[in-house]
């Protein structure tokens, strides 16, 4: 897993250039990175570790758009910030049908189905009505999976992210994902 | 790579041996923490998204928010959140949260052409009250300004709208929110002379139809269509019709999709009103007691600029909002061309979809909702379309009844509870009153504790005004906060980027993080957000919900409540007024405009000893006062008595919101209905007391086509809007790590035929052009949006794809709000 990170971080710094370009100012050499549009690389710029940057506004250039990026299908999955966020989808969704007629997600994770597929039941709140009692079947209020559950692909963060779950908060990082 | 399981157990144990070894073993479990530690401190907040107004539990660990979920004692959402609500968790860590003010600087000195440079928040004021008093001294009050937001606090819209109006006496203050919803404001307005909806969100639990007018549920509202989604489900015969021009995820629950021709939805309205009268279901008796009858003026022009061809020639631009008294039959008449066979001539739907969804109003015996949000807000008609959609729920009477009524659904958290209510508006006053009526004027200035006089009675520039009046350097000192016009205005390039660059203008933006539009200003001021703050959101259904601050803001970042307090403090009052109104009042002399506006026996009234002792509170200790309550409790004046009444400060801190009227501490469910409406008396049944007569308003409005439509050299309809992981510019969502990922950047999502026919593949990079800009953006023909062919559907949320260079800046010609739906535009490959 660490090697995963590791990875994830290396490729997020050789991101960073290419999201910046044509914004870059004159003022702003290399190793001074800069902020342009919300793109922002660390370093020891002169505003809490950036540089605002202050000519070529991004409205005024051509950007180009970025490439598509690719869907993560690995199957694995994510350790979660907190016990209430909905897990990602750690797998291709495109094409699902959740419809009147049918809730192709329900087809493996339904309590019913999960012998034979072996992935994970819904979470039992997914069993309760708006009024906390728990039904026979996949509470309707539930239904569309997507309003909560998204798949992820390996587009880079904008910007790092410096959120830290409750036990990196209480200094005791065991599995704590930044 | 990735080990196995077995692999992975045995790496633990040996981990948990080697910690073991280290350390003391504490008497608890070795891998869960117990007792005091393991607890967090829950409070309750509001969503910071979008208008629904869900309620959430944020869970804080020594000052930083850890976690959050949807809050289980919540109406509202019921232990739901969707995505983005989820993750708010994250929205305040993204790493570029700017904190310190930032100028533009040569030499030391402003230069509007300098770089971004570091000051003190002294610094930052003394320039910003020299341009201010320079521009004050050089052409008076109507040459400042400033653009807020839907999204501000209650206190912080309320504080504004005492700064612009009464201190600084100028009316150039609008929200974002002109941009969302003021079509809804004047529909209900004309209709109903009231703002705001009559019905709240239980009648989800009850209707038997729900049929969305321009509004993708799914994905805006979505923990409203969990309701909808579950009566749907549940309740056996209940039906939903979707109308939109593409089809999108709110189709998945349709069972009557109908995907019209843009604008047409005009045609579709007065054919379902046409359709009633003429199978002899209109409730007539509802109808005698209840509704007057009018016609509204035609041919009224698109809100361009008056240079513009299409305004010269339109007929009644300059009285959009005029009307005359007429009979029902003569109604009757006015809609009687709208025939089904019309209707689908225009609006390209199938007959029998059409006579569906008519069926849904006319049956007497379905209860039935009506949803809408930006399909019909942002349209060049959109005032006619909400009034429309009135006309039908009134011919019925389906209308205030727990099941059944129209229901404005509105796009960001304070949408109402800020803008609407507080009135931020260049129009407006608290309470639903205008500056254009000298009797609301004097309300406002005796609760203001103001001499008579003091607000201006002419009404100032709305958002797209305030971009031209800007670029035409008439509008020179210009705050901007909480919101990102340079993303979300219309023809951004061409209206909007050149007045922050004039350099007749000094231009400030408060934001928490360096948004395009902060990296148009010349200073830029670090602002502290959510729940680093206490504050009050208004949501879609009346329903107030105030929060406490729960955590600090970053070092160095303020509130725009202390922001636009601390500002007033540089204004010596005569310096802001003439000596004609200081006369009227001379004990005001030698006083500052904070002393005048905020030190007035009302608004610090209230000691720091009634500040809940579990949560600091920032502005209230650097002001010595409990400033939100004293802001609360004096706006709050306006409303209680005439039909806004808010509960007392204290009670919104105990309860998950209260709608308004709060009246004896309860709260009303349906407006303007004798037994759930405390101001409609025993034995008037029903009584739209807005309106002098009580009576409601059916208009005669006819079909007009939008501003622009594809032609020979601009070959497709362009719409904008959002996606349910980002919340309006992403501002806030993209910088949270897995909502970027979900959804990393903006997509045209185009008919895959007409993809084939302009030789585009899926993926590939392409031009989206119009006579005004263009971006680059990359094909998308298999996603969650299907448009028919000829259109297409480009979200704003991307910095790098700025759609809105593209749009349109027409807007409703009486409200004043874009029209983001509607523009034509060509579509080229790169590099091609």
């Amino acid at each position: 897993m660490k090697t995963r990170f590791l990875i994830a971080a290396l490729a997020l710094l050789a991101g960073v250039p290419a999201l910046t370009i044509g914004v870059a100012t004159n003022g702003v050499a290399a190793d001074k990175p800069a902020v342009s549009s919300g793109i922002v690389s660390s370093g020891t710029g002169t505003v809490g570790g950036i540089k605002v940057p202050s000519a070529n506004h991004p409205i005024t250039l051509d950007v180009p758009a970025e490439a598509t990026h690719r869907e993560i299908t690995d199957d694995q999955k994510r350790v979660r910030n907190y016990a209430d966020q909905p897990p990602l989808i750690p797998h291709a969704i495109r094409d699902y049908q959740i419809d009147l007629n049918i809730n192709k997600c329900l087809t493996c994770h339904d309590r019913r189905n999960t012998a034979g597929s072996q992935a994970p039941m819904l979470s039992v709140t997914h069993f309760q009505d708006r009024d906390g009692q728990t039904l026979g079947t996949v509470a309707a209020r539930r239904y569309f999976c997507t309003q909560c559950h998204v798949p992820q692909t390996d587009a880079q963060p904008i910007v790092p992210n410096s959120f830290q779950d409750f036990d990196s908060v209480l200094g005791h990082a065991q599995g704590g994902q930044k | 790579m990735f080990l196995s399981r077995r692999d992975y157990l045995k790496a633990q144990a040996a981990a948990a041996a080697a910690a073991a070894a280290g350390i003391s073993l504490p008497a608890s479990a070795a891998n869960i923490l117990t007792g005091e530690g393991a607890k967090l401190n829950w409070s309750k907040a509001p969503c910071r998204f979008c208008g629904t107004g869900c309620s959430v539990m944020v869970g804080v660990k020594d000052g930083r928010v850890v976690a959050t979920h949807g809050d289980v004692k919540a109406e509202v959402n019921r232990g739901l959140n969707c995505v983005k609500g989820y993750f708010l968790s994250k929205i305040m860590y993204g790493e570029d949260r700017l904190n310190q003010p930032l100028l533009r600087m040569k030499d030391g000195k402003f230069d509007k052409d300098g770089e971004f440079e570091p000051i003190t928040w002294d610094a930052a004021f003394d320039i910003m009250a020299q341009k201010w008093k320079e521009t004050l001294k050089k052409k008076g009050p109507t040459a400042v300004g400033m653009f807020g937001s839907g999204q501000w606090t209650i206190y912080e819209g309320y504080a504004a709208s005492k700064l612009m109006k009464a201190g600084l006496r100028s009316n150039n203050l609008d929200p974002n929110a002109r941009h969302c919803m003021a079509s809804a404001v004047a529909g209900f307005m004309r209709t109903f002379g009231m703002d705001e909806p009559m019905g709240c969100y239980d009648d989800m639990e009850q209707a038997d139809a729900f049929v969305l007018w321009g509004s993708n549920m799914a994905e805006m509202h979505p923990i409203l269509w969990t309701r909808v989604t579950d009566r749907r489900l549940s309740h056996p015969g209940c039906k939903v019709a979707v109308l939109s021009t593409f089809e999108h995820r709110s189709f998945d629950l349709a069972d009557i999709g109908l995907v019209f021709t843009p604008g047409s939805d005009l045609a579709i309205l007065n054919y379902i009103a046409n359709h009633i009268i003429k199978t002899g279901r209109v409730n007539k008796e509802f109808v005698e007691k209840h509704c007057n009858f009018k016609r509204g003026r035609d041919d009224i022009g698109y809100g361009l600029r008056p240079d513009n061809p299409l305004e010269k020639k339109a007929k009644n631009a300059d009285k959009a909002n005029d009307s005359d008294p007429i009979t029902f039959d003569e109604f009757a008449k006015f809609v009687e061309p709208y025939t089904l066979d019309k209707a689908h001539e225009l609006s390209g739907v199938p007959k029998n979809r059409l006579e569906a969804l008519a069926e849904l109003y006319a049956d007497p015996k379905v209860k039935v909702v009506s949803f809408w949000t930006m399909g019909f807000n942002q349209h060049v008609r959109g005032v006619w379309a909400n009034n429309l959609v009135y006309n039908i729920h009134l011919l019925t009477g389906k209308i205030s009844q727990p099941g059944s009524g129209p229901f404005s659904l509105t796009g960001q958290p304070s949408a109402c509870g800020t803008a609407r209510e507080v009135g931020t508006f260049s129009h407006r006053l608290p309470a639903d009153m205008v500056v254009t009526n000298p009797e609301h004027r004097k309300h406002a200035e005796e609760i203001w504790k103001l001499p008579e006089g003091t607000i201006p009675d002419k009404v100032g520039y709305h958002a797209v005004q305030q971009d031209r009046m800007l670029k035409d350097g008439k509008l020179n000192a210009y705050w901007v906060m909480c919101n990102n016009n340079m993303q979300t205005a219309p023809n951004t390039a061409k209206e909007t980027f050149p007045g922050y660059r004039n350099p007749e203008n000094f231009v400030v933006v408060s934001d928490p993080y360096p948004t395009v539009t902060a990296l148009a200003a010349d200073l830029i001021l670090p602002t502290a957000m959510w729940v680093e703050k206490e504050g009050g959101y208004g949501n879609a259904e009346r329903r107030t919900q105030l929060w406490r601050q729960l955590v600090d803001a970053p070092d160095g970042a303020r509130s725009d409540l202390w922001q636009i307090m601390q500002f007033s403090k540089r204004f010596q009052i005569e310096e802001v007024w003439p000596e004609e109104l200081l006369n009227k009042k001379p004990e005001l002399r030698g006083k500052t405009l904070y002393d005048v506006l905020f030190r007035n026996g009302q608004v610090d009234r209230f000691p720091l000893s009634d500040l809940d002792p579990n949560y600091n509170n920032f502005e209230a200790k650097e002001a010595g006062f409990y400033v939100q309550k004293g802001l609360f409790e004096e706006y709050a004046a306006f409303g209680r008595g005439h039909g806004h009444d808010l509960a007392p400060f204290e009670q919104y801190h105990q309860e998950r919101g209260l709608r308004w009227p709060v009246v004896d501490g309860k709260e009303t469910k349906w407006r303007y209905r004798e037994g759930s409406d405390p101001y409609v008396k025993a034995g008037e049944g029903m009584r739209f007391y807005g309106n002098k007569d009580g009576k409601a308003n059916v208009f005669a409005l006819p079909y007009e086509p939008p501003a622009e439509a594809p032609d020979a050299d601009y070959p497709f309809w362009l719409s904008t809007g959002r996606v349910i992981e980002h919340w309006h510019s992403g501002s806030m969502t993209m910088r949270v790590p897995e909502l970027r990922k979900a959804f990393p950047n903006a997509v045209v999502f185009m008919h895959p035929d007409d993809a084939k026919e302009l030789n585009v593949r899926r993926g590939q990079e392409v031009r989206v052009t119009s006579r005004r800009g263009e971006v680059r953006v990359r094909v998308e023909t298999r996603g969650r949006n299907k448009p028919p062919r000829g259109l297409v559907f480009v979200p704003f949320f991307d910095q790098t794809v700025l759609i809105n260079k593209v749009t349109l800046d027409a807007t409703d010609p009486i409200s004043k709000q874009t029209d983001y739906k509607k523009c034509a535009v060509k579509i080229t490959p790169v590099n091609a």
